[in-house]
């Protein structure tokens, strides 16, 4: 399980004012941080903090900044595709692009430039239109994704698709179409794409996020889930993802098997 | 209709383990050995890198081990002798290293001394140039005293030092790190035992590049296959990058192969299973083969002649085949 820590995030308010202000010590604070916590990327996303124009510039800066304290692999989130750029031009390991959705003028920006910089890309499966309800139709979108990675030469283990989860407070019923989506999304080629979730979406101003968090987690797993974007540093979601790697057989069970996964 | 070769891409490698020091790294070995290193499934030259080929270690007692008279017969005229044993080993039978028993220490039989065993370590040493692979006499309160002894005498040598296990690794890992040398972990056939153990031997402080895995094997016709689906399953762990399994790894096929019933009954009491002359050097070298197969980087072996087919199978396994 790869584990994406969502932390540097500009919608944080400590990393949106570190963004303003030039101020790179929360960056590197939440670099550190996320690693010691078991991340094994770090999702770096200006947010809304920086006017449209200047986040190429903040991409090449949160980079550079993030790179002095870490040697994890960055994964870049942003719909700008010119600060995504401007970002894996710096990057010192292949990084991942994040996101693209299965509309084909973003297809064709993204995947070329993906194949040029190395890089991984999260493809979304959904469209102008928005995000379907049922598993079929998010596969469709995958399967769209899945023709593009194989038409621009991005090999398929670099896709990752992201079938979309929403709060299960406001939109119950798309929880267990995502399980299916991923089932079936692993289906679609050989070798099979890979699956990830922004998983935190799923427990949006729910009283219990942790826990609505490390449930869904392990059931996504079960279903054939390879990453999630996640707080990695709440401690037990990532014992979650550590036992059930074992319980999956994905890892060979020893004693001491929660503290190796963080020492990976 | 071409065939397509199916290749797998393989995320990580089996870490590597030198063992001895030359004069240059603090010992006085003449040149050292590289195990492991590989990244794919054993001799898949098409798929990976076969970096190290694997190394045969010649078996040597202290004192004249309780082995069936024809296996003892090519060592006669050193068999009291370790040190001349050795060099027989090398100069004579091809061994890469020697492996060195300690059987004496044990307080119910000779019962010598940890200065004594540290003696002999020292006078093999000196006999030969290959690097020595030594362990105790499988008491485990001697074998603290007696590899203690053995490693601060030959400190520096970077021995590959032996047995750490679950419970009892302490001692004997504080002598390696003291004393520069690396550790032979046993598990008994028991995977989550294996990675357990080489996650409390680095958590005292020994660097993973330090330890070796004895995964424990059963000889030909003796449970074989069990040691092999474990020590492929390390071998599997290492290629996708789990650390605590990515160690080479090292199989007693002298001793499994040879306390067999098919390597010590004569012909006259199974007249359909051939000379045992013969037999018994197959079933030590079909073990070794197997293991090969499997994954196994170093092999400790007693008899020559299966040492000889042994090192044949692995020219031939070292042979490209991209």
């Amino acid at each position: 399980m790869l584990i994406i820590g969502e932390r540097i995030n500009g919608m944080f308010k400590d990393i949106g004012e570190a963004l303003k202000n030039k101020d790179p010590k929360p960056l590197q604070y939440w670099a550190v941080k996320q690693a010691e916590g078991g991340a094994h990327y770090l999702d770096v996303n200006s947010g809304p903090a920086i006017p449209k124009e200047e986040r190429p510039e903040a991409y090449e800066w949160m980079v550079e900044v993030i790179q002095e304290v870490s040697d994890l692999p960055l994964c870049l989130d942003s719909t700008n595709y010119d600060a995504i750029e401007a970002g894996l031009k710096h990057c010192k390991r292949p990084a991942m692009i994040n996101s693209v959705p299965a509309e084909r003028p973003k297809i064709e920006r993204v995947f070329p430039m993906a194949v040029k910089f190395n890089a991984a890309v999260i493809g979304l499966t959904m469209d102008k239109v928005g995000i379907p309800l049922n598993a079929e139709n998010r596969v469709a979108f995958a399967m769209e994704l899945v023709a593009a990675a194989d038409e621009f030469g991005l090999p398929m283990d670099e896709l990752f698709i992201d079938p979309l989860i929403l709060p299960c407070n406001v939109a119950q019923e798309h929880a267990r179409e995502v399980l299916e989506a991923i089932r079936m999304i692993k289906t679609l080629s050989n070798p099979a794409p890979k699956t990830v979730l922004g998983l935190s979406n799923v427990s949006q101003k729910a009283p219990d996020r942790h826990l609505i968090n490390r449930t869904y987690m392990a059931m996504a797993m079960g279903a054939g889930l390879d990453a999630a974007i996640i707080d990695a540093n709440d401690e037990a979601l990532v014992d979650t993802a550590a036992t059930a790697e074992i319980l999956l057989n994905q890892n060979v069970y020893c004693d001491s098997y929660i503290k190796v996964f963080r020492t990976r | 209709m071409a065939v397509a070769i199916v290749k797998e891409k393989w995320q990580s490698r089996v870490g590597q383990v030198v063992i001895g020091a030359t004069p240059e790294q603090g010992g006085t070995r003449t040149h050292t050995i590289t195990i492991g290193g590989d990244s794919t499934l054993p001799f898949l030259h098409f798929e990976g890198e076969v970096v190290n080929r694997p190394a045969v270690a010649m078996e040597v007692n202290d004192v004249e081990p309780d082995w069936h008279p024809l296996l003892k017969e090519p060592f006669m005229d050193v068999i009291n002798d370790p040190a001349a044993w050795a060099k027989k080993c090398v100069e004579e039978f091809g061994a890469d290293l020697i492996y060195l028993k300690l059987t004496g220490a044990h307080p119910e039989g000779a019962n010598r001394t940890p200065e004594q065993c540290a003696q002999t370590v020292k006078d093999v040493l000196a006999a030969v140039g290959v690097p020595l692979v030594i362990v105790g006499c499988e008491d485990d309160d001697k074998d603290n005293e007696v590899m203690a002894a053995v490693a601060e005498a030959a400190a520096g040598e970077n021995l590959l030092l032996g047995l750490a296990q679950q419970d009892n690794y302490k001692s004997i890992v504080a002598a390696c790190m003291v004393h520069k040398h690396s550790i032979i972990a046993r598990s008994p056939l028991d995977i989550n035992i294996c990675k357990q153990l080489n996650i409390l031997i680095n958590e005292m402080g020994l660097p993973l590049d330090k330890i070796v895995i004895d995964p424990m094997i059963g000889g030909l016709g003796f449970g074989i296959e069990y040691a092999y689906s474990i020590m492929e399953r390390a071998r599997l762990g290492s290629l996708v990058n789990d650390k605590m399994l990515a160690m080479p790894m090292v199989c007693t096929v002298g001793y499994e192969a040879n306390r067999a019933k098919e390597a010590n009954v004569d012909v006259d009491e199974f007249p359909g299973w051939g000379e045992l002359k013969d037999r018994a050097i197959l079933w030590e070298a079909m073990t070794a083969t197997t293991l090969l197969q499997t994954g196994a980087s170093l092999l400790l072996m007693r008899n020559p002649e299966a040492v000889r087919l042994v090192k044949k199978n692995i020219d031939e396994l070292m042979v490209s085949n991209a």
